[in-house]
């Protein structure tokens, strides 16, 4: 692969251009999911190529292909430079890149078995079982399981003279539990909804899991939805639990401190944001308890955003995102770090695949956990209600404004957690929301959780993200809009 | 296999293979399976040239191009199935990912449900691929990034958006004599225009670049943008809309798997338990039609049956689902060409989907509403309930308050939770349909449409 990518580099350099990179990637994926006790996706892809990213006449070009011959990847790496020619007659101005030193490096992403190596029957067996444990509860009308597993090789190489190889592994598990009655339908998720729980790492992920001992508890919980209390329109204290407040930290800070979104980059399609240069360091974003961070280092753990080195070449790093509830630090690339006066990129440029251009992605971007055990927590609401696992999402294109609904709620009355609630969500406005977080779960409660399908960029561009999160509770907030009929 | 040149290197994409490539791999899969000895094989082999040109603060930012080819494999042994896909095209690789698919078939149970591979079909000849586009390079989607950029420029405003161009084509042949090809190319200019702190919006998308003007976009755009600035704030609730056709389709886009029998069957179908009963008004009539002439897509499903044109609702009646093979024996139907590549747990979407229109104009619905909203695009579109079909969202590049028939003053965004059940039961005017394209759904020819009451029930900050 090295050789591809030296040659590409060298074609590109003779055709003029004054930077480039270059990824070989090879992506393995196996998909398994059961439907109603039957096999429903059974199948297993791979796809090998090369993507070169240059810049000539001071403007970028990205050409791919999959043609792995000398002649082929030559042949990429002058469209690049052609297409960055064209690039040139609309620029504004050159594009300038931080520094970064060159690395020569190979990394591997920790796991403890290969899902690749897993005997299908043992995958399959499990989620059959899972099934029908959810099948088995009487008013149950639709049972789903699903597996997904990864496997990414990528080499990359630039002109400065770095060569890195890393391997990542990633796996995914998740079952659903539908109860359709008179006229309306519940459904229960576990570990999460739209897909499970994903981590950067192997089939212990699955084993970690104990499908089987939640299986029935979804499946009870899907059909007493329709029994349950419409939760309630007010305005009042709510608890989220950990993946929705996962989602909630995605959605309104993961987003809106992308700095191409921020710099009109993305205002055509994903949006824009509320957090404008002016903000940096200014904005209180949040309440003094709360801090966040994007940290693709493995240290922070085995998230989707976890990496040794972002598509740029950038090693993995920590950035302050929210200190103490005040807004410092956006997500950069090596194009934009210096507009806001970085000397170096945060390391955040990721690419789907061979044949995408990298930009600017959230790496794991986390809330420190708090003080609180969840008892304690509750025990300290005299009113409110909890919130789990998310049913919706929906938030405007500048990220002010959201609402999202979750699969179930319980109320919490005198600090007891009481009866179940059907068809929840809440609503607000994404500083005024952040800053009422009183109450933030311990390291017990804390949880990486992986978003597998985040969506952004034209050609759309799905990548994994990382949210470690644990139950937080919040003020003031707007309950039940959803379902309002003023 | 392909040979490619550096020399003379443009920066328009590479043309496709000749299509007697992609048979030959198509041939060699099935050839390989006839020695492995697999009683039945399924083969699609797709090609994608690809090359889109995305632009930002009047500049061009980004700049791709790509050229790919898969091979998807399914082999079926004694009610087995399992697919699987590669990139790699050389003999031996094909010979690995179909004893592959050989492995992962005969590592499950057996599935009572899956039916034998179907033999030859005959099929519409559908002519959706144009010359025009597959040769624009991207010299001349700058050239008319530039002129928009220009265009914004004169008139104080950022320009963002792209201009994209390709072409595909596809084979898919079986063991049972199936064969079929076929092959498109497809244009799009999208642009926004931001406007101190306001912005609009402009899209089109065909197979014929010839057909979209990216110059009259972005003034659209431009002219809306100018429009949009210092937007008042409305209180929430009911009001009539006039939506535009980005918006009807992005929100009614969100039906077409409810139309699925599989999801009708799985009882997740907001049509469970409805079919033949009177849900929409009476001036609302669906049809899904790949022959339709906008629309674009291959006259064949993923079991290479032939598309049928169906007719879904008709004058608000649920009149019909679309059916898979499978769907269609267990609800003693016949298929209708419209399911997914097996093995699948979806099984069909109707995914050409035309909304019929009315004799009424955007116009036309403007100069008759008392008081009301003007919907450019929505954005964010979830469910909310499946079931009543409530979906949330919000506005987005271009709200404007409508006053005694006139267009007034914008008005910041608003989040809607809204049935679509109901609004498509008080849609009051409909103007004609057209091929339209939004971020939400795919594209689908839908028309504008005059509403009234629209839930609104939250407005942000612009």
């Amino acid at each position: 692969m090295w050789e591809y990518c030296g040659h590409s580099l060298d074609v590109a350099r003779l055709r003029g251009a004054t930077y480039a990179d270059v990824r070989v990637m090879h992506m393995r994926q196996r998909d398994l999911t059961t439907k109603n006790g039957h096999v429903g996706t059974l199948g297993q892809s791979e796809s090998i190529g090369l993507g070169i990213r240059v810049i000539a006449q001071g403007a970028w070009g990205f050409a791919s292909t999959d043609v792995l011959t000398r002649e082929g990847v030559a042949a990429c790496a002058a469209q690049a430079v052609a297409i960055a020619k064209a690039s040139a007659l609309a620029k504004k101005k050159d594009v300038r890149l931080a520094h970064e030193a060159a690395y020569v490096d190979s990394w591997q992403s920790p796991f403890v078995k290969d899902p690749f190596e897993i005997p299908l029957e043992t995958q399959l067996d499990l989620l059959l079982a899972a099934d029908e444990a959810m099948r088995r509860v009487k008013g149950v009308t639709l049972t789903e399981t699903d597996m997904q597993f990864r496997k990414v090789d990528t080499w990359f190489a630039s002109s400065e003279g770095s060569k890195i190889h890393q391997r990542r592994v990633v796996s995914g598990c998740g079952i659903v539990a539908t109860c359709f009655q008179g006229d309306a339908i519940q459904k229960r998720s576990y570990p999460n909804s739209f897909g499970g729980q994903h981590v950067l790492g192997g089939y212990e992920l699955i084993e970690s899991l104990d499908l089987l001992k939640h299986a029935p508890r979804v499946a009870e919980e899907a059909v007493a939805l329709h029994g349950a209390a419409q939760c309630p329109e007010r305005t009042g204290t709510l608890i989220l639990g950990g993946s929705q407040l996962g989602l909630q930290i995605h959605e309104s800070i993961g987003h809106p401190i992308e700095l191409d979104r921020v710099l009109g980059q993305e205002a055509n399609f994903a949006g824009t944001s509320f957090l404008t240069l002016d903000q940096l360091h200014h904005l209180r974003y949040a309440s003094p308890i709360v801090n966040v961070v994007a940290d693709a280092r493995i240290a922070h753990g085995p998230g989707l955003g976890t990496f040794a080195y972002d598509d740029e070449g950038v090693p993995a790093q920590c950035i302050d995102i929210i200190k103490a509830g005040k807004f410092c630090g956006y997500l950069s690339s090596r194009e934009t770090a210096h507009l806001v006066g970085l000397e170096r990129s945060g390391g955040t440029v990721r690419t789907e695949g061979w044949n995408r251009l990298p930009m600017i992605r959230m790496t794991n971007v986390s809330i420190r956990p708090g003080p609180w055990t969840l008892e304690n927590l509750i025990a300290d609401t005299d009113e409110g209600i909890l919130m789990e696992t998310n049913r919706s999402w929906s938030i405007d294109d500048r990220r002010y404004q959201f609402q999202f609904s979750t699969e179930i709620a319980w109320e919490i009355n005198g600090g007891k957690k009481t009866r179940m609630l059907k068809n929840p969500s809440y609503s607000g406005i994404t500083t005024e929301f952040w800053n009422s977080c009183d109450a933030i779960c311990n390291d017990d409660h804390w949880l990486l959780w992986g978003t597998p399908n985040c969506g952004k960029g034209q050609p759309m561009q799905t990548m994994g993200t990382g949210h470690g999160a644990s139950p937080a509770r919040f003020q003031n907030v707007k309950i039940g809009t959803a379902f309002s009929e003023e | 296999m392909r040979g490619t040149t550096t020399k003379g290197a443009k920066a328009n994409g590479e043309a496709l293979r000749d299509v007697r490539e992609l048979r030959a791999i198509a041939a060699t899969v099935l050839r390989l399976a006839k020695l492995c000895g697999v009683k039945e094989t399924e083969v699609h082999v797709e090609e994608v040239v690809d090359a889109l040109t995305r632009f930002a603060n009047n500049a061009i930012h980004q700049n791709v191009a790509e050229h790919g080819l898969t091979v998807s494999m399914r082999t079926v042994v004694d009610g087995r199935t399992a697919r699987v896909t590669t990139n790699r095209v050389g003999e031996d690789a094909l010979r690995a990912a179909l004893e592959n698919s050989l492995a992962l078939a005969t590592s499950q149970p057996e599935d009572p449900h899956l039916l034998p591979l179907p033999g030859k079909q005959k099929y519409r000849v559908l002519q959706r691929f144009i010359p025009a586009t597959a040769k624009l390079t991207a010299e001349e989607r700058a050239r008319a990034v530039k002129r928009a950029c220009e265009l914004a420029e004169r008139s104080g405003q950022v320009a963002a958006g792209i201009f994209e161009s390709g072409q595909s084509q596809t084979v898919m042949s079986n063991s049972r004599g199936l064969f079929a090809t076929y092959r498109q190319t497809q244009a799009e200019f999208s642009v926004t225009m931001q406007h101190g702190g306001a912005a609009s919006w402009a899209k089109a998308n065909a197979a014929d670049v010839r057909a979209i003007d990216p110059i009259a976009l972005a003034q659209t755009a431009s002219e809306k943008a100018a429009r949009a600035q210092n937007p008042v704030e409305l209180d929430h609730g009911r009001y009539t809309v006039i939506l535009e056709p980005a918006a009807v389709l992005d929100l009614a886009g969100f039906l077409f798997y409810d139309f699925a029998a599989t999801a009708v069957e799985d009882k997740r179908s907001c049509f469970s338990g409805r079919l033949g009963k009177t849900l929409f008004g009476k001036n609302i009539t669906i049809t899904d039609d790949v022959y339709h002439p906008e629309q674009l897509g291959p006259p064949f499903d993923g079991e290479g049956l032939p598309r049928e044109r169906v007719v879904l609702v008709e004058k608000g009646v649920l009149r019909n689902l679309v059916y898979s093979r499978r769907s269609a024996k267990a609800a003693r139907s016949n298929p209708t060409g419209h399911g997914f590549a097996l093995p699948n747990e979806y099984g069909e979407a109707p995914m050409n989907l035309v909304i019929g229109g009315g004799n009424s104009s955007l116009e036309e619905m403007i100069r008759s509403t008392e008081r009301g909203l003007l919907v450019t695009r929505l954005w964010y579109i979830r469910e909310v309930d499946p079931y009543e079909k409530i979906m949330t969202g919000m506005t987005r590049d271009g709200l404007y308050l409508v006053e005694k028939g006139q267009i007034g003053r914008a008005a910041r965004n608003f989040r809607f939770n809204q049935s679509i059940l109901e609004m498509l039961g008080n849609v009051e005017l409909l103007g004609a349909a057209h091929r339209a394209s939004g971020e939400e759904s795919m594209e689908m020819v839908v028309p504008p449409m005059k509403i009234r009451g629209f839930q609104f029930s939250e407005v942000t900050k612009f």
